[in-house]
């Protein structure tokens, strides 16, 4: 390989010279908003999955409701799989006390629960509680606040469950799984397994959940997880981290969509760079090729030492942008803990490192990679005859390749092929309408040249002049243009989104179970303490056919679809259309005339069960049967901390079989010590604080924006490689048309208006087209990809031209300034 | 024996008023050892003739044999392998590379040929033209005739059978040029290199053994056979 390859110390010293210092820069931009995103997301993932764990105490739950054996085979295989397990056996019972009676969850379990998260106990109802792993010993039990203040009991007093009587030694105040869900309803009793036996309570008929916990690695959770699912029964019910904290997850999934599109816009435009830098790295080496075919170099020969030369310039990139990557994320995660009660993210893994190298080296290939096989075109004859060039590869070549490459950037971004050749269209027509505007753009000056001042002449005209230069310049500026103003007003109208989604009034306490007698008096009961809250009706229903079919006959495939036809429903019924709901088919019924039983369903429900406008849903209420004419179909913000509801019929038609009533309000902490309060005066009512979800997604929102802002820094770091790439690419030509100026008589002063009046031309020209781009491309964005509502903003029309005129302008002066510093003579003599 | 044969070696070339011809019908034997001179007023073919004969261009009819073996038959690629190791060349306007030393303009040929000596005999071709202390200096920083040297050291590093020249000392002042000319027929004397020079200037072509003057694109009398 020595005739091939260049040696390693000349290889360090070329790639430090002028253009593939450029084409480093790029890939160095690309990578580290590339790997600032990725370990950022993994990181935020690993953390939500940690939280997630936390909710269900383990990993992962596998529930049965048959018997503690059935669930034997997969604690074996999990702990042959070195997995951590812990057994769980719950059932409802009336717990006494003395005489009193409550209906109670009683938990009995072993040591080891809880897998994941801690319990928190107190010694008296409400009052301070500490973290403990510490288990109810034999013979003794913790009880819910809720159930003590009910029943009267303290720590020190006797419970009697079944027919062994247990001593209350804590008040546990939280659990793990104690559910953000609405199941759980009844206050629970923590016990040890061992004493469950003697309660006498669970015969061969007695109603009770089995449940094994299972935690570990997560590269031994999945793989135990795939096992699980296809050796459980179908009585088992599978709880995954996946389906815990719907809300956590969706926000980070959407936080993780808009920083790839950001991440991705940056490599994109360090792609342009980067094409722009190895195409004149490989002009200025033309001469080097001549004379290396001369002394007998065959074309594989200079193939391999240029492609490797700039192959090295791309991994130096990498590894700088790596670098960067990992110091902005780890800053961005040291800014602020994500998480409340989560010390800190979990350590990055390398495998976005990896992705990120791979990439880099892709973006080289298909950038960089058509210069190179042009320089072994190069006739060896050049050496005797410099006006001798390479034959230019077929335009369709590095075109297709820049495509390919787009679209492999794209794909391993986003992994949705739908998307990735929507996004890939719109790019490639933008593109095509940059090289028609500037065409066009470029004629019309070369029109108006004749009539115009001496720095008009050579500086405007010069555009004119180099035709193809002038609009691939143009298509640069552009480009980068239409990302930087695209990702502007996307990222602003994305962060006011995010905020407006959890509010800082949003309910942060539901109550639950309210009885219908109830509902006025728990609505005076925070009337007085000043605070609004918002009741939904809340019925149980089951659906038993579509248009006459049985469910049982158009049963779904997945195991969705299915809880949906077989499981009763939480539904409501209300007037309006909820705030955070929106119509996508159909139309809500009017909120006067109610006419006809009506019902819209989410999204989710239509999807699963295959529902169309029209379909007549036959529900079974509390026994009786109840039609209603599907009328709309909403798309649900789950994130958004409000109640919502699969189902929602319209008001008059359920309003008898209201089971009970649920309910949000925002507590502050002044109302909060009077909870007790309410517990004693509505003991049946469930309280469920979610102020600490809200504190984590709130804090998940404020880190993803400060993540957004970093990798929007990035993408303005590319918008300067391409400009000082686009810059360099005719510094040669102007630097030599300068000098010749300057020997015929022209002033450094003339000279540099002349190039700053180009590049200010260009730069409104292609901020005029960009902001027309971005326009309509954050049209596009908002509606396929984050789900955003678009507003147009006028203000880009001003903005673009403007950023252009002083961006490029700017920057044009700049980089020929030092071009009027040198004497004409030396670069005449040069030349 | 011959070490380069052109037979009735023709160019041409389309421009925009129709086909031209810049070498017509050549036939010319170079034999090893010999010293030939092309010589021939501005845009006489010159250079072209150098560019057939060194299998940098091929003719448009005839052929060219290097070494009693077809050359100009050969794609680029062939034509490149044939010349490496065995062909050197020199320049009028030096063609170093900027981003290397003395040192590695020279030693460039020998990491191309495969020679695993290249450093010690790279140093010693910079010691023969003079120039050891430049060695680690970048093309850029030596003046037109250390330039000029450190190609020929670079051309005679080699040790090439066949030399080509165009205008070596068409660059350089009179009293660099005559240096570097000295240097030239000293190293192609002492290496036995067979050396074929394009020039315009008197002096240099009459040291050669042999000169072929060359009229638009003919060879003007036919010593070319020689």
């Amino acid at each position: 390989m020595t005739r091939v390859l260049p040696s390693l110390s000349r290889l360090w010293r070329t790639l430090w010279r002028g253009d593939l210092a450029v084409l480093i820069a790029a890939i160095a931009v690309a990578m580290a908003a590339s790997t600032t995103v990725s370990l950022f997301t993994n990181r935020l993932h690993g953390a939500i999955r940690n939280e997630s764990a936390t909710v269900l105490a383990a990993d992962l739950r596998l529930e049965s409701g048959r018997n503690a054996e059935s669930l034997d085979a997969a604690e074996q295989q999990a702990q042959q799989r070195q997995l951590r397990t812990a057994r769980l056996t719950s059932f409802t019972s009336v717990v006494h006390a003395g005489d009193q009676g409550q209906l109670a969850t009683v938990i009995a379990t072993e040591a080891g629960y809880p897998l994941r998260g801690t319990l928190r106990t107190a010694t008296i109802p409400y009052g301070p509680s500490h973290a403990t792993n510490v288990l109810p010993g034999l013979g003794e039990a913790y009880v819910d606040p809720r159930l003590a203040s009910r029943l009267g009991v303290s720590v020190g007093s006797l419970l009697r469950i079944g027919a062994t009587q247990l001593r209350v030694v804590e008040i546990l105040a939280d659990r793990p799984d104690r559910g953000s869900g609405y199941a759980e309803v009844a206050p629970a009793v923590l016990m040890r397994g061992a004493d469950l036996a003697a309660s006498g309570l669970l015969g061969p008929a007695s109603r009770a959940t089995y449940t094994l916990l299972v935690a570990g690695e997560p590269a031994r959770v999945d793989p135990f997880l795939a096992w699980l699912k296809l050796h459980k029964s179908a009585a088992e019910r599978l709880v995954g981290v996946g389906e815990a904290s719907a809300q956590l997850g969706s926000a980070a999934d959407r936080a993780a969509r808009f920083l790839n599109l950001a991440a991705v816009t940056t490599m994109l435009l360090a792609s342009i760079a980067l094409a722009m830098a190895a195409r004149r790295h490989a002009s200025q080496r033309r001469d080097e090729v001549a004379l290396l075919k001369c002394l007998g170099a065959t074309r594989r020969v200079v193939l391999l030492r240029f492609s490797s030369e700039m192959g090295a310039a791309a991994l130096v990139g990498a590894g700088i942008g790596a670098l960067i990557g990992y110091c902005a994320q780890s800053g961005l995660a040291a800014l602020a803990h994500v998480f409340t009660g989560v010390a800190e993210l979990p350590a990055p893994s390398a495998t976005p490192i990896i992705w990120g190298v791979v990439m880099s080296l892709v973006m080289t290939a298909g950038f960089g990679l058509p210069p190179v096989i042009e320089l072994t075109r190069v006739p060896p004859a050049r050496v005797l005859r410099e006006d001798l060039a390479a034959r230019p590869l077929p335009l369709l070549v590095p075109a297709a390749l820049a495509v390919a490459t787009m679209l492999v950037i794209l794909y391993l971004a986003v992994r949705d092929a739908r998307l990735m050749v929507s996004a890939a269209i719109v790019l490639s027509v933008i593109t095509g309408v940059y090289v028609l505007a500037g065409i066009g753009l470029v004629r019309l000056l070369a029109r108006l040249r004749s009539d115009a001042g001496t720095p008009w002449r050579f500086g405007v005209a010069a555009l004119a002049r180099r035709p193809a230069q002038s609009v691939a310049q143009l298509v640069a500026f552009g480009l980068g243009m239409t990302i930087l103003l695209l990702l502007g007003v996307v990222r602003g109208d994305l962060l006011e989104e995010w905020r407006r989604a959890v509010p800082a009034d949003a309910p942060n306490h539901f109550l639950i179970n309210i009885a219908p007698q109830e509902r006025d008096s728990v609505e005076d009961f925070f009337k007085a303490r000043q605070v609004v809250v918002e009741f939904a009706p809340w019925v149980r229903a089951r659906l038993r056919a579509v248009n006459g079919t049985p469910m049982a006959q158009r049963m779904p495939k997945s195991d969705r679809g299915r809880a949906f036809a077989e499981r009763e429903q939480n539904l409501s019924f209300r007037r309006t259309l909820p705030a955070d709901n929106q119509i996508v088919e159909g139309h809500w019924w009017p909120v006067s005339g109610l006419g006809a039983a009506q019902v819209s369903v989410a999204t989710e429900f239509r999807d699963e069960l295959d529902l169309h406008l029209g379909d007549r849903l036959e529900f079974d209420v509390a026994g009786e049967s109840v039609d209603a004419t599907l009328a709309s179909v909403r798309k649900v913000r789950w994130d958004g901390f409000r109640p919502n509801f699969f189902l929602l019929f319209s008001p008059g038609v359920l309003d008898g079989n209201v089971s009970s009533y649920l309910a949000a309000a925002h507590l502050e902490a002044r109302v909060r010590p009077d909870l007790a309060e309410f517990n004693r005066r509505f003991p049946t009512v469930t309280v469920l604080d979610i102020d600490g979800l809200l504190t984590t997604v709130r804090g998940l929102v404020d880190r993803a924006a400060d993540a957004v802002t970093y990798v929007f820094a990035f993408t303005l770091l590319a918008g300067l490689v391409v400009l000082a790439a686009a810059i360099r690419a005719t510094a040669d030509e102007r630097r030599y048309e300068g000098a010749l100026l300057r020997a015929f008589g022209a002033s450094r002063r003339q000279v540099l208006l002349g190039a700053a009046l180009e590049f200010a031309t260009l730069g409104v020209l292609a901020g005029l087209v960009a902001a027309t781009a971005a326009a309509a491309i954050s049209a596009f964005v908002a509606a396929y990809w984050l789900g955003l509502p678009w507003h147009l903003q006028g203000l880009l029309w001003l903005f673009g031209p403007i950023a252009g005129l002083l961006g490029v302008g700017g920057a044009g002066l700049l980089g020929t300034w030092r071009m009027g510093l040198i004497p004409p003579f030396r670069v005449l003599q040069a030349s | 024996m011959p070490v380069l044969e052109s037979r009735r070696m023709t160019k041409e070339v389309t421009s925009p008023d129709g086909r031209l011809t810049i070498i017509d019908d050549v036939s010319l034997v170079i034999r090893a050892g010999e010293s030939v001179a092309i010589v021939g007023p501005s845009g006489s073919g010159k250079s072209t003739l150098l560019a057939l004969l060194a299998g940098l261009d091929v003719p448009t009819r005839g052929e060219v044999r290097l070494e009693d073996r077809p050359f100009s038959v050969l794609d680029e690629d062939g034509r490149a392998r044939a010349r490496a190791g065995r062909v050197g060349f020199v320049f009028q306007s030096f063609h170093l590379v900027p981003s290397m030393t003395a040192e590695e303009n020279v030693r460039l040929p020998l990491e191309l040929a495969g020679v695993v000596e290249a450093p010690e005999r790279a140093m010693a071709a910079l010691a023969a033209v003079g120039l050891l202390g430049r060695a680690r200096h970048r093309a850029r920083q030596l003046s037109g005739g250390e330039q000029q040297r450190v190609a020929l050291a670079r051309a005679f590093v080699g040790r090439p059978a066949l030399l080509f020249a165009d205008e070596p000392t068409g660059n350089l002042d009179t009293a660099s040029g005559e240096q570097v000319a000295d240097l030239l027929f000293d190293l192609n004397r002492s290496a036995g290199t067979t050396l074929i020079l394009v020039t315009h200037e008197q002096s240099l072509a009459a040291r050669c053994d042999r000169t072929l003057a060359l009229i638009a694109g003919r060879l003007a009398d036919d010593s070319g056979c020689g």
